[in-house]
């Protein structure tokens, strides 16, 4: 502003910003790539990279190496998209998906409404429904297969069975009923419902007191009256976010998959699938590079899809 | 700062500005660098080269340690060893990509490994003792002529089973599938069951039931052995068994620890004669042997002669140095041998001299088991690969747990295995 009123010194005054700007930047320039530059890095070397790799192997015949040298253009593609495998690992994902996207969007919510509605010990119960999200998923389904859901008859579940004079069940052997998602689904419940929860009690505490005070004046009732015009709403954003995180982590299931029953075809997820194709002792990473970008662009479809659904990030939210 | 502050060397900020980009730098080259198991050069060892060899995790206890002795006895080189408990075979596939893997390996033969450079020939050091190998030990080392690994162990699998409840229930020991099937039936009370074969339903006796009925994976000529008529009977017999309701299922180990067996889970096992000390400490002399049943009386009873073969890497930095290894443990150092085929699990030694002298697999169990492996065993075939082992997996899959109609199945695969036999042989 000192430029305007006193013109005379303007040139002093910018040589003198120009002399003190370019360290100022250089500074800060210094500290962005010195806090930004190892994870960029990180993400150059460990996500980008590995990526435009994949693209490159997915057009060649690659068996056992990463440096291959047989073009073999779209026949990847073309044998992935007309793999029985591949596309029935898509169809047990969308199964999976209608399992527990809802389940978890409804539980969390109802759980992060109870744990909001707690006058004593908040922290302690926020944190006991936490907890679980800090366990592996490898170490939940090895307790799952192991003591829980095992098919013997002092297994947990089969205990409970028994003394009801039911006979035991092979939770995850059994394939006609499927009792295996059971298991599959339940651990994965047990072990996100605290983290979505927290997202949900984050967009409750959001909500303004002004809101429901005004709705009471005007003769609304609390319970289901508030929260299906108030609470809901409000919760939109919060909504969206869960259900796209939800979605994509079902995309990604892996880890409960693979131990609790294996790389076996009646209830596979497209990565199971790949990860025996390209990094199990087949290490065919063609086939594997072509599938897993076929998994990628269908994830950002189907977000982008949701995105213009339910309009996450739109004005207001 | 004031710009009048004197400045007093360096200050804080400059210092955490020089020091932080190096040690975000350093911190990034060390999370580069990966450990592959070779022992760094600064270990006093002088001139010599560094060997990484890899193991599988074998179940029983002292084998690890058993391992570690070996490597350090050897003086040509130093010998580190990578013990590797769970999926053993996708580590070890992606430790092949490169020579930041294993130098001296174990694992099993197929042909991609050969025609992908992984591995170098070993018929120099063989040479001299290749008489002294049983022929299909051989056979499933060698491609086109040229011998790739030199055969560890021998691992038989068979079923075990419980002779007092076989005799408490009046039956004899299975002869056909139908009588396997029987017998499961009959020996199943609400507290055991009839037999334990895998948590999977029985994928392992895929191999043994296509055997039975006189099939192969595939023929000499390289076509799929698994196609015919009598295969799809062997493969729904399996199916017929899974839904007796005399299969244990669920059990907290799988099929090749003899926990269910030994806590009295099921009456007959399926697995591999690794077990027979554990087995024996836990039930005596309670214990029969029986190879898979022939499918009928044209059939013939099957074992799958399984076990682990010691390979190098070709991507190895010093071949001759991990040839000149293998040479020294697995051909010359007898007493080695041995000690790991007998005195933790129970193994066949590949060499016939040393079979021979093997008192602990001269009697009892064991020595049933020898003779069923010596008349009935079947040895991998490497011209089989794992792409045609998952297809092959997925029919029984099918056709066991789901109950699919076999002849359809075994078309698929089919479809999957002459795909590869034509990538592979043209």
């Amino acid at each position: 502003m000192s430029t305007r009123t006193a013109p005379a010194p303007v040139p002093r005054e910018s040589a003198r910003k120009g002399a003190r700007r370019p360290k100022g930047i250089a500074g800060n320039t210094l500290w962005f790539w010195l806090f930004v530059g190892p994870f960029v890095v990180g993400l150059l070397i460990f996500s980008y990279l590995p990526i435009i790799w994949s693209l490159i192997l997915s057009f060649f015949e690659a068996y056992n190496t990463v440096t291959p040298s047989k073009f073999v253009g779209v026949d990847n593609y073309v044998d992935m998209l007309t793999d029985h495998n591949f596309l029935s690992s898509l169809g047990t994902f969308t199964l999976f998906a209608i399992f527990i996207v809802p389940l978890t969007f409804v539980l969390s919510l109802a759980l992060a409404l109870l744990v909001n509605q707690v006058k004593i010990a908040r922290a302690f119960f926020r944190s006991v429904f936490f907890l679980p999200t800090a366990c592996s998923y490898v170490v939940a389904s090895l307790i799952w297969r192991l003591s829980i859901f095992n098919g013997v008859r002092f297994g947990l579940m089969n205990t409970i069975l028994g003394w009801f004079g039911i006979d035991g069940i092979a939770w995850l052997s059994t394939v006609s009923p499927p009792w295996y998602w059971i298991p599959i689904v339940t651990v994965r419940l047990w072990l996100q419902l605290g983290f979505y929860m927290i997202l949900f009690i984050a967009g409750l505490q959001r909500i303004s007191p002004t809101l429901y005070e005004a709705a009471y004046v005007d003769g609304a009732k609390p319970g289901w009256q508030t929260f299906r015009y108030i609470t809901l709403p409000q919760l939109r954003a919060t909504s969206v976010a869960v259900l796209i995180l939800n979605l994509i982590a079902a995309y990604q299931a892996f880890d409960e998959f693979y131990n609790l029953i294996g790389n076996v075809n009646f209830a596979r997820p497209p990565l199971v699938y790949l990860y025996g194709i390209s990094l199990g002792t087949i290490q065919d990473l063609g086939h594997g590079s072509a599938g897993a970008l076929i998994l990628a662009v269908i994830i950002m479809l189907v977000t982008l899809l949701q995105n213009k659904i339910f309009g996450f990030g739109k004005a207001g939210d | 700062m004031p710009a009048h502050m004197p400045s007093r060397g360096m200050s804080r900020r400059d210092l955490l500005k020089r020091t932080g980009g190096l040690a975000a730098l350093a911190a990034f080259t060390a999370a580069c660098g990966g450990n592959t198991g070779r022992p760094s050069d600064s270990g006093g060892g002088g001139n010599k080269v560094n060997l990484s060899q890899w193991y599988h995790q074998y179940g029983e206890t002292g084998t690890k340690e058993a391992a570690l002795k070996y490597a350090k006895a050897y003086t040509d080189a130093n010998v580190s060893v990578q013990w590797t408990p769970g999926d053993y075979g996708s580590k070890l596939s992606s430790g092949l990509l490169s020579n930041k893997g294993p130098d001296v390996f174990e694992s099993q033969l197929n042909i991609g490994m050969v025609k992908s450079n992984q591995v170098v020939p070993l018929d120099d050091i063989i040479a001299d003792v290749k008489d002294d190998f049983q022929p299909g030990d051989l056979a499933t080392n060698t491609v086109d002529g040229k011998v790739y690994g030199i055969r560890m162990i021998v691992d038989p699998q068979v079923i075990y089973y419980r002779k007092s409840l076989l005799d408490k229930a009046g039956i004899k020991p299975p002869e056909t599938i139908d009588d396997l099937i029987a017998a499961a039936k009959e020996l199943t009370t609400n507290k055991v069951k009839g037999i334990f074969v895998g948590n999977d339903g029985g994928l392992a006796l895929g191999g043994p039931a296509l055997w039975s009925s006189g099939g192969s994976y595939l023929t000499d000529d390289h076509k799929p052995g698994f196609t015919n008529e009598r295969a799809a009977q062997a493969f729904s017999k399996l199916h017929e068994l899974y839904t007796s309701k005399s299969v244990l299922l669920g059990s907290p180990t799988d099929w090749t620890d003899p926990g269910a067996i030994n806590q009295n889970l099921c009456a007959m096992q399926w697995i591999g004669m690794w077990a027979v000390p554990g087995m024996q400490k836990a039930l005596g002399d309670d214990l029969g042997v029986i190879a898979f049943p022939a499918l009928d009386a044209q059939g013939k009873p099957a074992v799958y002669s399984g076990g682990w073969t010691q390979f190098v890497s070709a991507k190895s930095p010093n071949v001759d140095a991990a040839k000149k290894f293998v040479k020294w443990l697995w051909i010359d150092k007898q007493d080695f041998q041995e000690d790991w085929s007998l005195n933790y699990g129970f193994h066949i030694p590949p060499r016939k001299s040393l079979a021979a002298k093997a008192a602990k697999l001269q009697s009892g169990v064991a020595a049933d088991t020898v003779k069923l492996n010596a008349d009935y065993g079947h040895t991998d075939n490497p011209a089989w690969t794992p792409k045609m082992g998952t297809a092959f997996g997925d029919m029984l899959t099918n056709i066991i747990r789901k109950g699919a109609d076999p002849a359809g199945e075994i078309s698929k695969a089919e479809k999957t295995v002459n795909a590869e036999l034509s990538r592979l042989f043209g």
